[in-house]
């Protein structure tokens, strides 16, 4: 059996936490009726026994890559740093941060602390730019990814009940195996439908009674979309779960979602450089995503000074893998910017949440001297009845001045027969990116399904500016 | 007496029209009339359709946003001043014509057919009717000639 009911087995938390932490969650879970699992007894860790779990896992961690990842000794002494050095969790600030051009130098497998023999999987991003970025990891690395998806899932009140559509893509991509494996370590039933095929994910959602789904956000509403032009009502299934992910998304979008579906739409954080999807999720509460704290330590810095920061301000996320064998990850800064929140949540988990992540600083552009995150535009563009966050942002340079279109895609609700009622639109979404950023927009609507994605995501921001001006 | 029209907004970009004559010859789906709105960069296009159900589902698998509307096919007879009676009759019902456009595969007499859309098309065809202005139905339109 697979699950225990609080109120009757509570032992195994007992032996994990202590007797008097147990009690708490025990009188927790029977205040809430809560089926309690007991995979789920390290979120609720007391913070003392949290900190020293970290610690000790930073040491072992440094110590194996000191001694293994000769890119990370290197940089360890330059610094004049060795894992004698780490005596508490403090002192992780004293280690040399990480970057994704670290990854990229040492292509393909030059952080990896395994042999290949141990490794069991490789991963790679989808780059649209030069190399690719490998991670590679071992059996229990797996494990653990499985573990911390699970986890995530339990936590949103998902069981072995479930069916569970997974559409983020199968293959290098971390997001279709990663979903696929937090879904099969539950015991649901897993329905791996992988990326694209609209009509097809649609069919086998409505006829599979599938009751959770997985893919990104802005996918998931263009299987709405699909659905109404089906004559589907989303709401008349029984989906009610959505694990959002691999792409920051608004409050705007999760509302729309949430009134087009009988579903509850919740945040799962990752990014392949640390593991994939399942650093973080959203508990039931929807208050921002937990992070594995046991599994993956963060920190807020100072994206200019690299210094960190108190809990609460907002910053760059870092991550330290604190169990990854095959590539461990010391200080991996994710140019996410976010804050820590400690506050206590009320599903009693010890585990930090991060504030949603809003904008990436690589995708943030400035322009006209003003900084601007896609997000924003998202929700100009939402704000307005009918529209969908299927846009692009096109940065061009005319007569040195920098211009803003905004291309978004035509959908159903948009449909019209006279040009008075598009130019309207045009106008309106104008007015209300006018509002947020300060900035005029030409915007420009386009064919359905035209806006390139990869992995179900769309190239936010194109750049353009500095391709033109070299031609000037 | 009311037609479904069914209109596309496409952006202007070479191949798209031509595309959409593709997907409905692959469906043998004939058009009986259409016109093409243009600004800078996009078009609708309006087409009248006889089987417009059908249209509509081979243009939406096809990817595409449909946007169907209800318009009504007049006779405007073929003298000066035809027309004018017509737009009178609406004016003084005070409607407005969103659009309108020639219905071309009609062939017959004297009377041409135009496609009106109109801001109220229920007021416009009480109007239309008592002043003994002919309004084209369906099955008028596509098996009359």
């Amino acid at each position: 059996m697979k699950w225990f009911c609080c109120g009757s087995n509570c032992l195994p938390i007992l032996i994990w936490n202590g007797i008097g932490r147990a009690s708490s969650i025990a009188l927790y879970c029977m205040s809430n009726s809560v089926v309690f699992n007991p995979a789920s007894a390290p979120d609720f860790l007391p913070i003392c026994q949290l900190r020293e779990l970290q610690l000790h896992r930073l040491q072992r961690m440094v110590q194996k890559a000191y001694e293994r990842v000769p890119f990370f000794r290197a940089k360890m002494e330059a610094k004049n740093l060795t894992p004698q050095d780490i005596q508490s969790l403090s002192d992780i600030a004293k280690l040399p941060f990480s970057t994704k051009s670290d990854l990229r130098d040492t292509y393909p497998f030059g952080l990896f602390a395994e042999p290949m023999n141990k490794v069991v999987r490789l991963h790679a991003s989808s780059g649209t730019t030069g190399k690719p970025i490998v991670v590679g990891y071992t059996k229990e690395d797996l494990n653990v990814w499985g573990n911390a998806v699970m986890r995530g899932m339990l936590s949103i009140g998902m069981s072995s009940e479930d069916v569970v559509q997974v559409s983020y893509g199968y293959g290098l991509f971390t997001g279709g195996l990663g979903a696929h494996a937090g879904a099969e370590s539950l015991g649901a039933t897993v329905v791996p439908a992988s990326g694209g095929n609209t009509h097809r994910q649609v069919m086998l959602i409505k006829d599979f009674g599938v009751t959770a789904i997985c893919c990104t956000p802005s996918y998931f509403i263009h299987l709405i979309d699909k659905a109404q032009s089906m004559g589907i009502d989303m709401r008349e299934l029984p989906l009610r779960y959505g694990v959002f992910g691999a792409e920051p998304w608004t409050q705007e979008m999760r509302k729309y979602i949430e009134t087009q579906t009988n579903l509850k739409a919740y945040d799962i954080y990752g990014l392949s450089e640390i593991v994939g999807p399942g650093v973080g999720m959203d508990c039931i509460h929807q208050a921002g995503p937990h992070i594995y704290e046991d599994y993956f330590y963060p920190e807020i810095i100072d994206p200019e000074t690299g210094e960190v920061l108190p809990d609460g301000e907002q910053g760059e996320l870092v991550l330290t893998t604190l169990c990854k064998e095959a590539m461990p990850m010391i200080r991996y800064r994710t140019r996410d910017l976010t804050s820590l929140n400690p506050e206590p949540c009320a599903c009693g988990r010890t585990m930090r949440r991060i504030k949603r992540i809003s904008s990436r600083s690589d995708d943030m552009f400035i322009i006209r001297g003003v900084n601007v995150f896609p997000t924003q535009i998202e929700t100009a563009l939402l704000a307005i009845e009918g529209t969908l966050p299927h846009y692009q942002i096109i940065l061009r340079r005319e007569h040195n001045l920098d211009t803003l279109e905004v291309q978004v895609e035509i959908n159903s609700k948009m449909a019209s027969d006279t040009v008075s009622e598009i130019s309207a639109l045009e106008k309106r979404i104008t007015k209300n990116i006018h509002q947020i950023i300060g900035i005029n927009a030409v915007v420009k609507l386009v064919q359905p399904n035209s806006l390139q994605r990869s992995e179900g995501k769309i190239q936010r921001v194109t750049d353009l500016r500095n391709l033109l001006s070299s031609k000037n | 007496m009311k037609l479904k029209q069914l209109s596309i907004i496409i952006s202007n970009q070479p191949g798209m029209l031509a595309h959409i004559c593709e997907v409905l010859k692959d469906n043998k789906i004939s058009i009986s009339s259409l016109t093409l709105a243009d600004t800078t960069d996009y078009g609708i296009l309006r087409l009248i359709i006889q089987d417009w159900q059908k249209a509509k589902k081979a243009l939406e698998t096809d990817g595409l946003v449909i946007k169907e509307s209800d318009v009504i096919a007049v006779a405007v007879p073929d003298r000066p001043g035809g027309l004018y009676r017509i737009l009178k009759v609406l004016n003084d019902g005070n409607l407005n014509v969103e659009y309108m456009y020639g219905f071309s595969s009609f062939v017959e007499g004297k009377e041409s057919i135009q496609i009106f859309r109109l801001n109220d098309i229920e007021k416009g065809i009480q109007v239309l009717t008592e002043a003994g202005v002919s309004i084209i139905g369906e099955e008028e339109l596509f098996n009359g000639k």
